[in-house]
């Protein structure tokens, strides 16, 4: 017998007051109790749309047109409103400093308790309850500052299960945290779920992630409707992900290459009960055989040299222990590692933001120490993780130019100038555009020829592609493997183990201030040690090589991503 | 970074009492000392603020910003009130003794250099205590007190998680700031006043925006669990009073009664040695 639904859409619709089309059309979606649904989609599908209507916040903070009807815990959603949907729906942004409003743990678990005016003797209990169940009673009275993302997380979990809700809504869990906390993440849903018997909402774009526990269903999103609402498995062994802009997971793809034709019964979704035939097996054997051998990049002169950089910040915080590392001209290159492990701390170093204590930097052979933070800007452009944090001007030409106005140089000499690099960014229609009027990726490239209008030998990103879909994702970094190509050097501070591999061939591991490995980004991922310590996630590339009896897992990662970069490419 | 309005904890009697108690000691502290001029009393209270300072374990150097400030703020105040009303002394006691003249009107007499004392006085005991208040009130306990004196908790609420953005902000200041230094934004002295005020609003517009994304995110996040659903609501920080808060509210409160009596007594606010 089917569970009652918990969640119901009809015919559901809904339009912002401050847009011409509606964003969601005829969505009908029933969500049961106790059920695990992933909704997946690329950004704009109106999968948080769909998720604030779940929650309240549409219409009470984003108002509009809704159409249809939608059901929560069998009454209508409009009439509980904001306050009472939170008693049965409880949400997990994405962004889990955001929403942490209290001053410590324990208040910001008891946040909900107290706005229900619960004593607060009480209160102490129930928190202290809660707090064991999502893990973080030793951290009680910890600041957000100081713990981790992952406890963070656990945090804001905790946080709406006060409410001891039969729902948990999980809005991008996986957008800030680094593929090891991300895997925990997942566990972490998993198991409370399985304790509690809440239904489970899922929104993200990170399938292979999700997928690494079970789940019921998963919707995808296009354009506002729903194109597919069941079982994993069978999603999987078509095409639809791929037509609308979702990565499917790696092995998945890396079957299909092979030619392997897959099946709702081998079990795709869920690699540790993939059932591939001897037959099978040796499709991919014989793929990975046929498959011309990764090329080697030649190393290049010395760009940046790094020698025993050794730094501590003000409070005390050793951040930085003994850093030696090199950068050749022309390189693309990632710097991993977990937050706090100092890949942040060594590129504001690089840049002069901070002066290390001792060791030696020098570009070109030249002395770095003697630079000031603007002299440096004119070899090395920095770009912050955030566009928002950057753009100062309203005009998107003005941006660009603002560093050589800085500069001195003539508006004669700028207009060609800055007219090239916006040509390079992909951005001369728009230049006369305010910024206002781009998208998140659009602000970003922004950034970045605002950086490289300077001619920089070397540009420096931090996080170039967080919380970016597919399709973005793959524009930003084409465009930066593109100047790559003009012989620009370009460095990557990432947690995103798909960029590592795919675009850069060599990846330097930080942890706990040291640098751990400097090798192929291929070897570091079929490395089982290092992914412990830099808190990244093996490929999934790697156990399916080891069950087709692959010797040499880091050579099919490397033909694999050769592969895959070649078809998206024609696509 | 600079420690503006920040709680800084260590174990003291004074970070003990509850932060409704030291609210109301601090309402009933500043009254005193305002409604009067009687010398001794403000002497009394300067010393025991002094004292209390020590008794919380604050150190100057915690304080070191806002003491300028508050430096700063007294010697204009002084020099303002010399410069407007020289014989404001001579009116309030009565009496004239000069000790020298300056030029024009200005004549420095022995009233009016009584009279700045008390002013400097009126300031150095209450000036510490709210830096005291500041400095010891946990910021969360300080909305649960807001409230619990009666302001609405909507208010308290914002008054606090204001605070508490202060330090993020301040970090996030710095980074938009190198950034912009990156693109050559000069930010140091060398720069003309124009250019300096022109670089400052380069890195407010980042600041500000991103701000608004911040106040985003958080007011959704509050809402979505129930934050201004009813007419009152409790503190997990919340603490009953202690004896010992009670204690300090009564000592507090003699005082506001000792001050207004003084003045009762006195037959006016002003200590008068002149006469």
């Amino acid at each position: 017998m089917e569970k009652e639904a918990i969640i119901s859409f009809e015919n559901f619709g809904f339009q912002y007051t401050a847009q011409a089309e509606p964003t969601l059309y005829d969505i009908n979606l029933k969500i049961r109790k106790g059920e695990k649904v992933l909704i997946a989609g690329p950004s704009g599908c109106g999968k948080s749309t769909l998720a604030h209507c779940i929650n309240g916040l549409i219409p009470n903070s984003y108002p509009g047109k809704i159409t249809g009807s939608l059901t929560v815990g069998g009454k209508n959603a409009q009439e509980l409103g904001l306050f009472g949907l939170s008693k049965t729906v409880g949400t997990v942004l994405q962004d889990s400093d955001g929403q942490f409003i209290g001053l410590t743990v324990a208040e910001d678990i008891a946040f909900a308790l107290e706005n229900d005016c619960i004593p607060t003797k009480e209160m102490h209990e129930q928190v202290e309850k809660i707090a064991e169940l999502v893990d973080v009673k030793q951290v009680l009275h910890h600041a957000p500052h100081e713990i981790s993302g992952g406890q963070k997380q656990r945090v804001g979990l905790g946080g709406v299960m006060v409410n001891q809700v039969d729902v948990l809504l999980f809005d991008e869990p996986l957008a800030n945290l680094d593929p090891a906390t991300g895997k925990q993440a997942i566990v972490l849903i998993d198991e409370i779920q399985k304790r509690t018997g809440c239904a489970v909402v899922i929104i993200e774009h990170r399938l292979e992630d999700v997928l690494y526990r079970p789940v019921d269903r998963i919707v995808v999103m296009g354009e506002g409707r729903i194109l597919y609402n069941d079982v994993p498995d069978q999603l999987l062994c078509g095409k639809l992900l791929q037509e609308s802009g979702i990565r499917e997971p790696l092995y998945v793809t890396a079957l299909k290459y092979a030619g392997v034709k897959l099946t709702p019964e081998m079990r795709p979704s869920y690699l540790p009960e993939l059932q591939l035939s001897e037959n099978q097996k040796k499709q991919v054997l014989s793929w990975f055989a046929k498959q011309p051998p990764a090329e080697k990049k030649q190393q290049q002169e010395v760009l940046l040299q790094a020698d025993n950089i050794d730094f501590t910040y003000e409070g005390g915080h050793h951040a930085l222990r003994g850093i030696s590392a090199v950068i050749h001209k022309g390189e693309m290159l990632s710097i991993v590692g977990t937050n706090g492990a100092g890949k942040s701390t060594f590129s504001k170093v690089i840049c002069g933001f901070e002066k290390p204590q001792s060791g030696s930097l020098t570009l070109n052979g030249t002395d770095l120490s003697t630079m000031s933070i603007k002299e440096r800007a004119d070899h090395i452009g920095y770009v912050m993780q955030n566009p928002n944090q950057m753009i100062s001007k309203t005009q998107i030409y003005d941006e660009v130019a603002l560093g050589l106005r800085n500069r001195g140089v003539s508006e004669e000499e700028i207009r060609p100038r800055v007219e090239k690099t916006l040509k390079i960014c992909g951005l001369y229609p728009f230049r006369h555009w305010p910024v206002s009027a781009l998208s998140y990726g659009q602000k970003k490239r922004v950034t970045i020829a605002s950086i490289l209008v300077l001619e920089p030998e070397m540009i420096l990103l931090d996080e170039p592609t967080a919380g970016q879909d597919l399709k973005h994702y793959t524009e930003i970094m084409d465009f930066l493997a593109e100047l790559n190509r003009q012989g620009v050097t370009v460095v990557l501070i990432t947690h995103d183990m798909h960029l590592m591999l795919e675009y850069t061939p060599r990846a330097i591991v930080f942890n706990a201030g040291k640098v751990i490995a400097d090798k192929s980004a291929a070897e570091v991922l079929n490395s089982p040690q290092i992914v412990e310590a830099a808190h990244l996630k093996e490929t999934s590339l790697y156990h399916l090589a080891q069950q087709c009896g692959i010797g040499d897992p880091e050579e099919f990662t490397r033909r694999f991503i050769a592969r895959d970069r070649e078809v998206r490419k024609h696509d | 970074m600079i420690n503006l309005f920040n709680y800084i904890d260590r174990p003291s009697p004074i970070h003990r009492l509850t932060g409704a108690c030291k609210l109301v000691c601090l309402i009933a502290w500043s009254v005193a000392a305002m409604t009067s001029f009687y010398t001794p009393l403000l002497i009394f209270l300067t010393v025991a603020s002094l004292v209390l300072f020590r008794v919380a374990k604050l150190k100057v150097k915690d304080i070191s910003f806002m003491l300028g400030i508050m430096v700063v703020y007294i010697v204009m105040n002084n020099v303002l009130i010399f410069l407007f009303s020289p014989e404001h002394g001579t009116s309030i006691y009565g009496t004239r003794t000069v000790l020298f003249r300056i030029a024009g009107p200005y004549v420095v007499t022995a009233e009016q250099l009584f009279y700045h004392l008390n002013v400097i006085l009126k300031n150095a005991c209450t000036i510490p205590i709210v830096l005291l208040f500041v400095c010891t009130t946990n910021p969360s306990e300080f909305a649960a007190s807001l409230n619990r004196i009666g302001v609405s908790y909507r208010i308290s609420y914002a008054v606090a998680l204001a605070l508490r953005y202060i330090p993020d902000i301040q970090r996030e200041y710095r980074d938009i700031s190198l950034a912009q230094q990156a693109r050559g934004t000069e930010m140091s002295k060398k720069a003309s006043l124009v250019n300096r005020l022109k670089a400052a609003s380069s890195i407010l517009i980042p600041l500000i925006l991103s701000s608004l994304d911040r106040i985003e995110t958080i007011s959704n996040a509050m809402e979505l669990r129930g934050f201004g659903k009813g007419k009152n609501r409790t503190w997990y920080s919340g603490r009953k009073f202690s004896k010992m808060d009670i204690l300090c509210m009564v000592v507090c409160l003699v005082l506001v009664i000792l001050s207004l009596t003084l003045t009762y007594l006195n037959g006016g606010r002003y200590f008068n040695p002149f006469i």
